[in-house]
């Protein structure tokens, strides 16, 4: 692995999180959600992506947070990610999309053991940029299949 | 050859044809020996097979299916009787055919096993038949080969090779037509031929060997003593009938086994695929111009937007029936099944099919086929008994077994029927509870008890044969199934047989259904399952608080609230409709807001994020640009009796 990753960085609730470029295939405005009824609470809903059907996560409830209201500055960005052995479309609502940038990976630290209320096996690392923290998230442990068991009411209905 | 990759895999595809319709072919003689035209038809496929096995370079599956096609010309001309024994090593030669083709090299040995076999059927099937005694006939034949037969890859000298098989002959060349040298292209046939030939044999088959160009040239035999040929005839004769028709003979086999006629093209199924998915982005683009179209007030506009609409209803019609295939193909594989189980168990077996050309979507039946492979071998195998135990119970010692297939609505139904000794209920119970399904002295209805059998390692056969266990289950096939959208029934009567009889929707692609609102949500309800709509009155609404149900008819219809099941947490609407839906068994009405209408869609599957939600099989785009989800009515129920079998708990 090389020093540097290319990434796209994201705003989720006053926190900056940061997606590897190569996954991202688009950014789109927020659209109309559709909400599954009896789905967890971390993918309730699915949009029409491109003529496809495609998932809509809700990032901010695996690391806890609220679902704020939908602004000006929300955007869902679309990824490609491999969940067993299949590629599949995500859409990920974010509260503002920031821009591509590389973080230097030697700053990297992995999430400490305390002082910290995210579950740890969601959170890849964390990249110290500037003053900040950014969060790299472990996309594949949190969409596992059977692993968000978050339930909830569905509060992040748009 | 090299480099024709191309051709070789064309070859593959047409024989693998052929040694379909040769396995047809055998399995029909193995029902009447007798039939001329059977053996005929099973010659002309060895014969093509080995021609074009050797033109391609399968050097093995050539010179292998030179025997069979030996001992089936001895068949032909009636030296050899069509004995089951034969049909039988005939049968196994072709699955070692299929095996060279696939490009192995084979056992060696297990090829000449098969030949060893072969021959000696052949010498004990000629026995009872005895060459029939033929007088040398003289012949004299006149042929011309079309300019391009040696473009075409066609050798006169290994025609006259093969004629002189045949007897004594005298050739001679005719090279009258021959131009002088400047106007002469190399590579066009000039010469004309005639023969005299001293032969024993029939007619039919000097004209054999001109078998894969018979079409294209000018052949004319004559048997001296009937008929003098004219001077004239040096100029060549047509032949009759079929005059220099410029289909290739392999062509002209296909389209005998396509008795529509009308010419075919092979596409690869992916291309209709991606076609089917640029036709339902169409219909979806297209339902948002009408949209559009029906908001303004240019009339252009509107009358663009309804021709568009009449196109692509027709397109995704067209698309629909391409994607179609007779459920025979699919019949058509288990008469080679039947035929082996017969001979591994014993058991004497009549397979009948009916409704063959009952058209279903090309992936469904490919996706039905194992399921079917092994409801087949279930009856057969744990249903039919044995001819003895048939003959004490009073039944034809031949089992039947019967495939059928027919429309229903929107649906094809496929049942397998068995007249064996039907399902041992005591068996069935007695193994669920070994396997601690069900508690002991369970009180269960019939159904539920046969409906056992689908779950997950149940099987009542008490010795594993090599039969079963091919590690496909009665809970796959009935997850099969249900991946397809359809059901599965099971009926059995105690000694009279069982019969399964398969569901499932004509199509996976597109659904017609019915667009409804709850809370904010857009539901498409799939319309064959739906059978009637009405209104819930207010005070039926507020009456039936307590008891979830509505008389319809004189008949108690229960209803689910699709509000609270979703829980939209909005209020009901004035108006409540309620949809009532079959599963099949029963009716259950489901209570939504609105009604929008009817609906054509396409479906999207659900991603693997979404798997875990059952009440819906799929999605779909509206004309918005909006998702809405399609209910999957049995798990919808489902989820709705657990509901409320909670809420009883908890009350």
């Amino acid at each position: 692995m090389s020093d540097e990753l290319e990434v796209l960085t994201f705003d989720l609730h006053g926190e900056t999180l940061a997606l590897e470029a190569s996954i991202v295939r688009e950014i789109m405005d927020m659209t109309a959600i559709t909400v599954v009824p009896g789905a967890s609470a971390l993918v309730g809903g699915v949009i029409n992506f491109r003529g496809k059907v495609i998932p809509l996560a809700n990032l901010h409830l695996a690391f806890g947070m609220e679902v704020g209201p939908t602004t000006i500055d929300s955007r869902i960005v679309v990824i490609e990610l491999e969940l067993d052995g299949t590629f599949t479309f995500i859409g990920l609502r974010t509260d503002k999309v920031n821009e591509v940038t590389t973080l230097d990976l030697t700053k990297k630290e992995p999430p400490p053991s305390i002082g910290m209320r995210w579950r740890p096996e969601y959170v890849k690392c964390l990249v110290k940029r500037g003053g900040e923290f950014v969060v790299l998230p472990d996309l594949h442990s949190i969409f596992a299949v059977g692993s968000h068991t978050t339930g909830g009411t569905l509060k992040a209905v748009a | 050859m090299t480099g024709n990759t191309e051709a070789i895999e064309t070859f593959r595809v047409e024989a693998a044809e052929l040694l379909e319709r040769i396995e047809q072919g055998l399995l029909d003689l193995s029902r009447k020996p007798g039939d001329r035209a059977l053996v005929d038809e099973v010659f002309r496929s060895l014969h093509t097979l080995k021609g074009s096995g050797a033109m391609f370079g399968f050097d093995a599956l050539a010179s292998f299916t030179h025997h069979c096609e030996t001992a089936f010309d001895k068949v032909r001309k009636g030296e050899v009787v069509a004995t089951p024994n034969l049909v039988s090593v005939v049968l196994a030669a072709q699955d070692h055919m299929r095996t060279l083709l696939g490009g192995g090299a084979g056992d060696d040995a297990v090829g000449k096993d098969l030949l060893g076999r072969l021959e000696r059927e052949v010498a004990i099937a000629s026995g009872s038949a005895g060459p029939e005694p033929a007088d040398k006939t003289e012949w004299t034949i006149l042929f011309t080969l079309p300019p391009n037969a040696l473009v075409n890859g066609c050798n006169p000298l290994a025609l006259l090779a093969e004629m002189r098989e045949l007897g004594d002959c005298t050739v001679i060349a005719d090279v009258s037509d021959v131009p002088p040298l400047d106007a002469l292209v190399a590579n066009e046939c000039y010469v004309s031929w005639r023969v005299t030939l001293h032969s024993d044999r029939p007619r039919t088959e000097i004209e054999d060997v001109f078998m894969f160009i018979i079409d294209d040239m000018k052949l004319e035999i004559q048997q001296a003593g009937s008929k003098a040929i004219e001077p004239a005839a040096s100029t060549a004769v047509d032949v009759p009938a079929e005059v220099s028709s410029p289909v290739p003979a392999s062509r002209q086999a296909e389209s005998r086994s396509l008795p529509k006629g009308g010419e075919s093209v092979r596409v690869p199924a992916e291309r209709l695929d991606e076609l089917m998915d640029r036709v339902g982005e169409l219909v979806i683009a297209q339902s948002r111009l009408s949209q559009i179209a029906a908001a303004s007030p240019d009339l252009n506009l509107r009358a663009v937007s309804e021709d568009i609409e009449r196109l692509s209803n027709e397109l995704r019609n067209t698309m629909m029936v391409l994607r179609m295939v007779p459920v025979g193909t699919l019949f058509s594989r288990f008469r080679r099944l039947v035929h082996d189980l017969a001979r591994d168990t014993g058991k004497s077996i009549e397979l009948t099919t009916e409704g063959e050309a009952t058209e279903v979507d090309k992936t469904v039946i490919e996706r039905l086929a194992d399921p079917l492979v092994h409801l087949v071998r279930n009856s057969i195998d744990h249903g039919l008994e044995t001819p003895d135990q048939r003959k004490t119970a009073g039944k034809p010692e031949t089992g039947q077994v019967r495939l059928a297939a027919q429309h229903a609505g929107g649906e094809v139904v496929i049942t397998i029927t068995d007249d064996g000794r039907g399902i041992d209920r005591g068996r069935v119970r007695a193994k669920a509870e070994a396997q601690g399904l069900i508690v002991p002295n369970a009180q269960l209805s019939d159904q539920e008890l046969l409906q056992l059998i689908f779950q997950p390692g149940f099987s009542t056969a008490q010795t594993i044969t090599n039969l079963s266990g091919r590690g496909v289950g009665m809970d796959v096939v009935k997850r099969t199934v249900e991946a397809l959208r359809g059901s599965i029934d099971l009926t059995s009567k105690p000694g009279v047989g069982s019969e399964v009889s398969l569901r499932i929707p004509l199509t996976l692609a597109i659904i017609d259904g019915l667009l409804v609102r709850v809370g904010k949500g857009r539901y498409v309800i799939p319309l064959s399952a739906v059978e009637e709509c009405l209104e819930l009155p207010v005070e039926q609404d507020m009456r039936s608080r307590g008891r979830s149900f509505i008389s319809l008819r004189d008949s108690l219809v229960p209803f689910l609230r699709l509000r609270e099941l979703f829980q939209t947490g909005t209020e009901p609407d004035r108006y409540q409709k309620v949809v009532v839906v079959s599963t099949g068994s029963e009716r259950v009405g489901l209570v939504v807001d609105q009604i929008i209408g009817d609906h054509q869609t396409v479906i999207k599957a659900m991603s693997k994020l979404h798997e875990d939600v059952a009440m819906f099989s799929g999605a779909t785009i509206l004309g918005d640009g909006a998702v809405a989800l399609i209910l999957d009515i049995p798990h919808l129920v489902e989820t709705g009796q657990n509901q409320e079998a909670q809420l009883r708990k908890a009350g």
